[in-house]
């Protein structure tokens, strides 16, 4: 729990209340993301995608505003298609170490002795992470919308909505990259397992086995991420398509779109359990 | 604002288990007042383990650690807001700065904003340090940073100081500007709990020693009474000479100058003389000696009354 009330001064000093403990481990916090190799090497990959799109949509345009998508389709399949990663991206760059590495590289004997919970520095620190991953998020999306604007497509509402979507979900992304941060007292293995979980298992189970086995991927954080792209297309893709393949129809393989409300609440559901876990953990977590 | 005239750290049947391993066992130990307290032990004794446990890096399986009365683990915010730590070697944020890694323990701490750059800058100045001041962290080496995390245990001018091996990573000249710098704290009142395996710095800077093993608290008392219990008597100086000196005035000048024990000749030109005190009567021991032209050459201690003291009392160690 994060106390509004400051502590009585015992030798001089009266020490801020944790919100405001929060405030300052957000500042530093972002301060050393700022200036970090890592923010300026992915700052370098948000703008190569872009820089990559602009140049598909400048030699390509039909690819991305074909009559027969929706009159979105600029959006569906630049942002659609892309928003994703960069999000990814961004939780692992900012989030996959940010509790291991108080551990792994010392740097929680800095910090956890003195007068602070141990609730406001990983609040702080996921604030901090999150403003920086909202800069790279911030980066992508004006060159998304430059481009949109110069080929004509405007800035529909359901872009706006995908948008606030999409930075939910950055959010709930963080929330898993710091829940597996404080997991792990290993930095490389907290990455590790975010990567192999996000880039992979997600998707593998999302797109191939349980529609194999034609099961809703409800618990599937990538599955309610599916909403950013979807809301984006006209009309919205149907909750469940049923396609028969095989000689004589052998099997069925079931496509599963959520819907928005499902989305958002798959969503929340990560970004809040992963939250107090990832707090717990941390709480409980020994220096050793 | 309520100032804490006492300070006291203090271990209520404290105990630390890592499965079976039993870190720490039922520790009792209460300092308090103006002091400073050496915490010693062989490795694996328990030393840091105890000290993580005052300062919320490890939790008690079970009893308290409590600072001025606080319970560390139920009212950390208050337990540690007048205590300054330094653990193991801690590192600080890369991308920051020294002041700005100071600036933020202190806007932590509360330090009045007004006072904040003087106190960062005193702190800093007290571990030489001034002119990285505004260079980044990450470069720094390990002794570097371990000034760094001196300056920072120090500046919210703390009323309790844990130190867990200080002098770790520094040369000998840092070595000695942070005994200064404890000694300085020693006469501004203020209670520092030291975990050291370096005797002679105990016996520089501390008042009074606990010594544990195996997570057990052997001993604790002042440094003149653990040595008159426990040691087999007397520091002892090895004094190298220009030329060979003879029996008669050994036995019957050196051997009976004040405070000496004992006086043998280790080689012809090497003596040995055992003497009860500190670092007074070795001084003085010394200027009796060159005055005696006898072409003292060199005076080096060979062990000391502590040391003894303590190899008698920790004998089986890891």
């Amino acid at each position: 729990m994060i106390d509004m009330t400051e502590t009585q001064p015992i030798f001089g000093n009266t020490v801020p209340s944790s919100m405001a403990q929060v405030g300052i481990i957000t500042k530093y916090t972002f301060l050393d993301y700022f200036r970090s190799r890592r923010f300026f090497v992915l700052l370098i990959i948000t703008v190569l995608i872009g820089a990559l799109l602009t140049a598909l949509v400048y030699f390509r345009p039909e690819a991305f505003t074909s009559s027969s998508l929706s009159p979105y389709a600029f959006y569906s399949t630049w942002w659609g298609n892309s928003i994703n990663f960069v999000i990814i991206l961004s939780g692992i760059f900012f989030g996959g170490d940010a509790i291991s590495g108080e551990f792994q590289n010392k740097t929680g004997y800095f910090g956890i002795p003195n007068p602070i919970r141990r609730s406001s520095i990983y609040v702080g620190k996921w604030v901090g992470a999150f403003i920086a991953a909202s800069l790279m998020f911030l980066v992508f999306t004006g060159i998304t919308v430059g481009n949109g604007l110069a080929h004509g497509s405007g800035i529909p509402f359901q872009f706006v909505e995908s948008f606030i979507f999409a930075w939910f979900y950055l959010a709930a992304v963080l929330g898993v990259t710091f829940f597996f941060s404080s997991l792990f007292k290993s930095s490389s293995i907290s990455i590790l397992v975010t990567v192999i979980l996000f880039l992979f298992v997600f998707n593998l189970l999302g797109s191939l086995v349980l529609p194999l086995i034609q099961v809703e991927p409800w618990f599937i954080i990538t599955y309610g991420a599916g909403i950013i792209g979807n809301v984006l297309q006209v009309p919205y893709p149907q909750h469940e398509t049923v396609l028969n393949a095989g000689p004589r129809g052998g099997f069925s393989l079931s496509t599963f779109n959520s819907t928005v409300p499902e989305g958002l609440v798959i969503i929340a559901i990560y970004f809040i359990v992963t939250a107090v876990l990832g707090l717990l953990f941390f709480e409980r977590k020994e220096f050793t | 604002m309520v100032v804490v005239s006492n300070p006291s750290v203090e271990a209520v049947n404290l105990s630390k288990k890592f499965g079976v391993f039993v870190a720490v066992s039922n520790l009792n130990l209460k300092i308090e007042g103006s002091k400073c307290v050496g915490f010693l032990g062989p490795n694996g004794a328990g030393k840091t383990t105890t000290l993580k446990m005052f300062t919320d890096l490890i939790r008690p399986s079970s009893g308290q650690a409590l600072i001025n009365g606080i319970n560390v683990h139920t009212e950390k915010k208050k337990a540690l807001a007048s205590v300054g730590t330094l653990i193991e070697t801690p590192e600080i944020y890369p991308s920051l700065t020294p002041r700005e890694g100071l600036t933020m323990i202190a806007e932590i701490r509360g330090v009045p904003a007004s006072e904040r750059k003087k106190r960062i800058e005193e702190a800093v100045a007290d571990v030489r340090m001034q002119e990285w001041m505004d260079k980044r962290v990450g470069k720094f080496s390990k002794g570097m940073k371990q000034r760094i995390c001196i300056a920072s245990a120090l500046l919210s001018n703390p009323s309790i100081l844990l130190l867990d091996e200080p002098t770790t990573g520094l040369d000998p000249r840092g070595m000695s500007e942070v005994r200064d710098i404890v000694k300085s704290l020693k006469s501004k009142k203020r209670l520092i709990f030291m975990s050291s395996h370096l005797l002679s710095e105990v016996s520089d800077v501390c008042d009074e020693v606990a010594m544990i093993d195996h997570g057990k608290l052997i001993v604790y008392d002042t440094i003149p009474n653990v040595t008159a219990k426990f040691s087999g008597g007397g520091n002892a100086v090895e004094v190298g000479l220009q030329h060979a000196i003879d029996e008669a005035l050994l036995a019957n000048t050196i051997a009976r100058f004040p405070d000496v024990m004992g006086a043998e000749k280790k080689d012809a030109k090497t003596l040995i003389i055992k003497f009860s005190g500190g670092l007074d009567v070795q001084e003085r021991l010394l200027d009796d000696l060159v005055r005696l032209n006898i072409g003292v050459v060199s005076f080096k201690p060979t062990s000391s009354e502590l040391e003894d003291a303590y190899l008698k009392l920790i004998k089986d160690t890891l």
